[in-house]
């Protein structure tokens, strides 16, 4: 592996109480400006995993983690970091479509409102910004003021997107983004997807193993709370080095 | 498939449930009616402007005079001062209750809002008497502490617990997938409260201080008790008449068109509650819809 890690992961173990334990021992580096897929069966740890990654996991009452996360070189868990600072550079998109009930412009301008944005033309731009760079502009543009509840799973799923991308993230986490989708929405969320890659790390977790051989560059594959195997998409789907890998990605596993 | 028939009993059993919910519904009815037909003889003789209007209330005076002006502004003022007062402390209670607070001490301030709700009007209007008029009377160096002041700060403690409540169960039926995104995108658990998670219970909210305020109007033991009970025009030290405690003080020495008026004054106050269930009704439905 070539690429610098952005995301580089040490020994992380996650317990949700004290017998429950979701990870174990994971070891990963997630390279700058690719499209990382996690994919595994239910209850594999991979949603957990990418909690971790902006500490998402932390609400969870009871929680523990230990290991180590480093993002571009800083340890996320350490004490010292600011939370909220770590969430502004690695954004999330949730499995069920999000949008507050609120309008459209308003979805879009929380972000930067929240990190203190207030100057009206600069909200402006950046709202046009990011629905253009969510791919939702052209649908949205003649009702931004319009409530973003009224929009389709999918707008409202591409609207989450553009919220995530106002804050100006440096990566970004899809869970299980286009699950509640239609076909056609999810093709445009792929798209988009692809679109986004030139300029922010992508992790996405999926159930859809077709998704993952489409739009990653790599995969890892969890099963149990462990890190099983982790390479080029290419390589894990065609030439898998796991048994278990092998086992999962050809749908022999119960 | 086979038709059922019901039984005997199950078919008495559903007559008597109708015949129990039908008698509520008869005593509002009757309730009205004698309302209406007992306050509209009084407005007839003295005319609706003048009696709403009228800032003269001399029931027994050689020529009686029957404005209500005084009562009614006072209750309003009454009313719109305790929940100046007591929605904001209500309303971040509840925040607290709902978001903040660790789960064991919410359980322990939630029972005790909730008795809150449970404690009689006398008991307020007691130790309103017994304490808070004279320590506003020491306060404010006032030569009496009963009036509008302490019947505002009795009502605001007493609509805490329904705005207490009514907020809480709106913020906790926000969906917490808001809040998460608010989170994820860096806003701080405070801001997420503020700016997602009120906006989105603002129904339920301003349905608590829609019932704050008809408790406040309807209230009558307590507020006779603090308020001092003068017909005057409402200042805030001044002794003041509510709508209810009119009636209350008066109903047991009136004879003629003074017992007449004071059916009026029931009937407007009556009038005024519907307003404000009509009010919550509507609020109700928005947060639902």
């Amino acid at each position: 592996m070539s690429e610098p890690a952005l995301l580089s992961v040490r020994n992380l173990e996650l317990w949700y109480a004290p017998a429950v334990q979701a990870l174990r021992g994971v070891n990963i580096d997630l390279p700058e400006r690719q499209v990382t897929a996690l994919i595994g069966p239910s209850g594999c740890g991979k949603s957990t995993f990418l909690k971790t990654l902006d500490r998402m996991c932390d609400l969870v009452p009871g929680v523990r983690v230990s290991g180590s996360v480093r993002y571009r070189g800083k340890e996320i868990y350490d004490p010292c970091v600011d939370v909220t600072w770590l969430r502004k550079q690695i954004g999330m998109v949730f499995q069920k479509p999000t949008p507050f009930p609120m309008s459209i412009y308003d979805n879009v301008a929380y972000g930067p409102r929240t990190h203190g944005v207030r100057d009206r033309p600069r909200l402006d731009a950046v709202v046009e910004r990011s629905l253009r760079g969510a791919a939702i502009w052209d649908e949205v543009k003649d009702r931004l003021k319009k409530s973003a509840l009224a929009l389709s799973g999918g707008q409202q799923q591409r609207l989450c997107i553009a919220r995530a991308l106002a804050v100006e993230p440096d990566v970004l986490l899809m869970d299980e983004a286009t699950s509640a989708l239609d076909p056609i929405s999810t093709s445009k969320i792929e798209e988009l997807i692809a679109a986004l890659k030139q300029r922010y790390t992508i992790v996405i977790v999926t159930h859809n193993m077709q998704q993952a051989t489409r739009i990653s560059d790599k995969c890892a594959f969890f099963l149990a709370g462990e890190l099983i195997e982790f390479g080029d998409t290419t390589q894990l789907f065609s030439l898998p080095r796991d048994k278990r890998t092998e086992d999962y990605i050809t749908g022999r596993f119960g | 498939m086979m038709r059922r028939t019901p039984r005997p009993l199950e078919r008495l059993m559903g007559l008597f449930f109708s015949a129990c919910g039908l008698t509520a519904v008869a005593f509002v009815l009757l309730i009205s009616l004698y309302l209406i037909l007992a306050g509209v003889p009084a407005l007839r003789e003295t005319g609706l402007p003048d009696f709403l209007l009228g800032r003269q209330w001399s029931p027994t005076a050689q020529r009686p005079e029957f404005g209500i002006a005084p009562f009614l502004l006072t209750s309003v003022y009454g009313a719109a001062g305790a929940v100046l007062l007591g929605a904001p402390i209500g309303l971040l209670c509840a925040v607290f209750l709902a978001k903040t607070a660790p789960p064991r001490l919410a359980a322990a301030v939630r029972p005790a809002v909730e008795l809150l709700s449970g404690i009689p009007s006398v008991v307020y209007g007691l130790v309103g008497m017994l304490v808070l008029v004279p320590a506003v009377r020491r306060c404010f160096r006032l030569p009496d502490g009963a009036g509008l002041f302490s019947a505002i700060l009795v009502l605001a403690v007493m609509i805490l617990p329904s705005i207490v409540s009514v907020s809480e169960a709106a913020l906790r039926a926000v969906p917490p997938e808001y809040e998460a995104a608010s989170l994820a995108l860096g806003a701080t658990q405070i801001e997420t409260v503020f700016r997602v998670t009120l906006p989105a219970a603002s129904g339920g909210v301003a349905a608590s201080v829609v019932l704050g305020v008809g408790r406040a109007i309807g209230e009558a033991m307590a507020v006779l008790m603090v308020a001092g009970n003068a017909a005057n025009m409402p200042s805030l030290f001044k002794s003041v008449k509510f709508l209810t405690t009119a009636i209350a003080s008066e109903m047991s020495y009136s004879s003629g068109l003074h017992r007449q008026a004071l059916f009026s004054i029931a009937l407007v106050l009556f009038f005024f509650i519907m307003l404000v269930n009509v009010l919550l009704n509507r609020l109700l439905k928005r947060k639902g819809g």
